[in-house]
C-alpha cells in the first residue's frame, strides 16, 4: 500500500535519485520514489560508459547489467592519429534499463518505494512551505505529504523551477547528443574510442562504445552554440558513413548533456535537487551516472539526518552542498573553466594534445601526465590550465 | 515555438535551455506555452531532433 505521507519524497528514479532513496532509507527514513516512466532505465538517454571504481562502492558487479569491460580508450585527433590509453582502470558499457532498475531494487531492499507511471505535476506548498508533492498516477491526481523533496528529474529538471531555483542552463553549457545502437561491426569490444576535432563534432566528442564485438553506442555531443546550423545528427550520420558504412542501427536516441558547473542552489527549505537535475556532470567528459550516484549517497545521507533531528531548513540541508563540494563540485568547477578553453581550440592543438598522449608510455597514462606532457610542447597551454585555477579559485586535488 | 511531434524524441533538451519555463515534458508529449515563450530560439537552437520551429 501507498501512504500519503513520506518522511521524504525523490522524484526520479535514475542513478542519482535511487541512491539517495537507498541511503536515505537505509539511515531510518520512510522513503518513496516517483518514476514518471513505466519502468526506471528507460528510455534509455546515455553512452552507458562507467568506470568499475566509480560504481563498485554503490552496488556489487552483476553481469546482468554489463554488456562489455573495457580496458583501452583509444583518442583519435583530427589529422588521424591515434593515442591509446591503458592504466585508467577498468571500465565498462553498461545495460542502464538493467542498472536503473537494479538500483531501484537495492533501494527497496533498504526499505524505498517506488511508483512508477507516476508523473510529478507539482509541489504542494503550504504558507510558501514545500509540504509534498502532487502527480498523475493513471489518469488519476493524486497528493503526497513529506518533510523533504529530493529533486532527481534529470537534464529536463522542472522540479527545481517549481521549489524557485533558477535551473537554466547557458547554450554553451549543453552538449546536443544524438546516438545510435549499431550492428553488424566488426570491433574489439575492450576498446572505447573518442574522436575529437571541429570538423568532427565543434566542442565535443564523438564516442564508440562497444556493447559487443558487433555491437555499439556510437554518439556524439557538440556544444550547444555551435550547433545551430549543422545539428549534432549531421555530424554523426557524415561519421558513421565513413567509418561504419554497412551498420544497421538499431536504436537511435537523441539527449543533452549539461556541462556547466553544479548549479548555485542546490538546497531550500524542504527541497534538494541531485544528479543530472542540478548539473553534478562532469563538464569535460560529460559523464554524469557516478558523480549523480555520489550526490545522491551525500543527499540521502544529510537527508536521513535532517529527518532524525526534525530540522528541514535550507540552514541544515547546506550540510550536503558542504560535503558535495569538497567531495566533487570544487574539482567540477576547475573542470567547467578547463572545459571553456577546449571549446576554443583548434583541431591543430587537438593534433598536439594526442601527439602528447602518445609520448607517455601507455601504462604511465594520466591527467597529470598529459599536462606534463602537453606544456613541454605548447607553453601557452600551462596559461589555459592556470587561468582555470585561478578563475575558480580553487586546487584541484 | 513549434513542436514537430513527428520529429520530436520527448528528451527534454529543450527545457534545460528555457529561460522563462515554457516547456513541459510529460512521457508522451513536450508542450510549449506560446503565451509565455519570449522566442529566445535556444530550444530551437540545441534541440538535437530538429524538432522545434518558429510560429505558433
Amino acid at each position: 500500500m501507498v501512504k500519503d505521507r513520506y518522511d521524504i519524497v525523490v522524484i526520479g528514479a535514475g542513478p542519482a535519485g535511487s541512491v539517495a532513496a537507498r541511503y536515505a532509507a537505509e539511515n531510518g527514513a520512510s522513503v518513496l520514489m516517483l518514476e514518471r516512466d513505466r519502468e526506471p532505465g528507460i528510455p534509455v538517454r546515455c553512452a552507458e560508459g562507467v568506470s568499475h571504481n566509480g560504481i563498485a562502492p554503490f552496488i556489487d558487479i552483476d553481469k546482468r547489467w554489463i554488456a562489455s569491460q573495457i580496458d583501452i580508450a583509444k583518442l583519435t585527433s583530427p589529422n588521424g592519429e591515434s593515442a591509446f590509453m591503458y592504466n585508467n582502470g577498468v571500465g565498462y558499457v553498461l545495460e542502464r534499463r538493467i542498472f536503473d532498475t537494479a538500483l531501484c531494487e537495492l533501494a527497496a531492499k533498504h526499505g524505498a518505494r517506488l511508483i512508477t507511471k507516476a508523473d510529478a505535476l507539482d509541489l504542494i506548498k503550504e504558507n510558501d512551505k514545500i509540504t509534498g508533492v502532487k502527480y498523475r498516477y493513471m489518469g488519476e491526481t493524486r497528493e503526497v505529504k513529506c518533510d523533504i523533496v529530493i529533486a532527481a528529474d534529470g537534464t529536463e529538471s522542472r522540479v527545481g523551477r517549481w521549489a524557485g531555483i533558477n535551473t537554466t542552463v547557458a547554450l554553451r553549457d549543453i552538449d546536443t547528443c544524438v546516438q545510435y545502437t549499431l550492428a553488424g561491426l566488426d570491433l574489439k569490444k575492450e576498446i572505447c574510442e573518442f574522436y575529437f576535432g571541429n570538423e568532427v563534432s565543434p566542442g565535443g566528442y564523438v564516442w564508440i562504445f562497444p556493447k559487443s564485438d558487433s555491437t555499439a553506442n556510437v554518439g556524439i555531443g557538440i556544444a550547444g552554440h555551435l550547433s545551430h546550423e549543422k545539428g549534432p545528427k549531421e555530424y554523426l550520420d557524415k561519421f558513421v558513413a565513413r567509418r561504419f558504412p554497412d551498420a544497421t542501427i538499431t536504436y537511435t536516441m537523441y539527449g543533452g548533456v549539461p556541462t556547466a558547473a553544479t548549479l548555485k542552489e542546490i538546497v531550500k527549505d524542504n527541497f534538494m535537487i541531485v544528479g543530472d537535475a542540478a548539473r553534478q556532470v562532469n563538464p569535460i567528459t560529460g559523464g554524469g551516472i557516478v558523480q549523480g550516484m555520489i550526490a545522491g549517497r551525500i543527499a540521502g545521507k544529510v537527508a536521513a539526518e535532517a529527518v532524525k533531528k526534525g530540522k528541514f531548513d535550507a540552514k541544515f540541508l547546506k550540510k550536503y552542498r558542504k560535503e558535495w563540494d569538497k567531495t566533487l563540485g570544487n574539482t567540477q568547477k576547475v573542470m567547467h573553466s578547463m572545459k571553456e578553453k577546449f571549446l576554443f581550440m583548434t583541431d591543430e592543438r587537438f593534433n598536439n594534445l594526442v601527439g602528447y598522449c602518445q609520448k607517455i608510455p601507455s601504462d604511465k597514462f594520466s591527467l597529470k601526465a598529459l599536462f606534463t606532457e602537453a606544456v613541454k610542447g605548447d607553453p601557452k597551454l600551462m596559461l589555459d590550465v592556470a587561468k582555470s585555477f585561478v578563475v575558480s579559485k580553487i586546487k584541484l586535488k | 515555438m513549434k513542436i514537430i511531434y513527428e520529429l520530436c524524441d520527448i528528451c527534454g533538451t529543450c527545457v534545460a535551455v528555457c529561460p522563462v519555463d515554457a516547456i513541459t515534458v510529460s512521457e508522451f508529449k513536450v508542450e510549449i506555452d506560446n503565451d509565455i515563450c519570449t522566442d529566445c530560439l535556444n530550444c530551437l537552437k540545441v534541440c538535437p531532433a530538429k524538432a522545434i520551429e518558429e510560429g505558433e
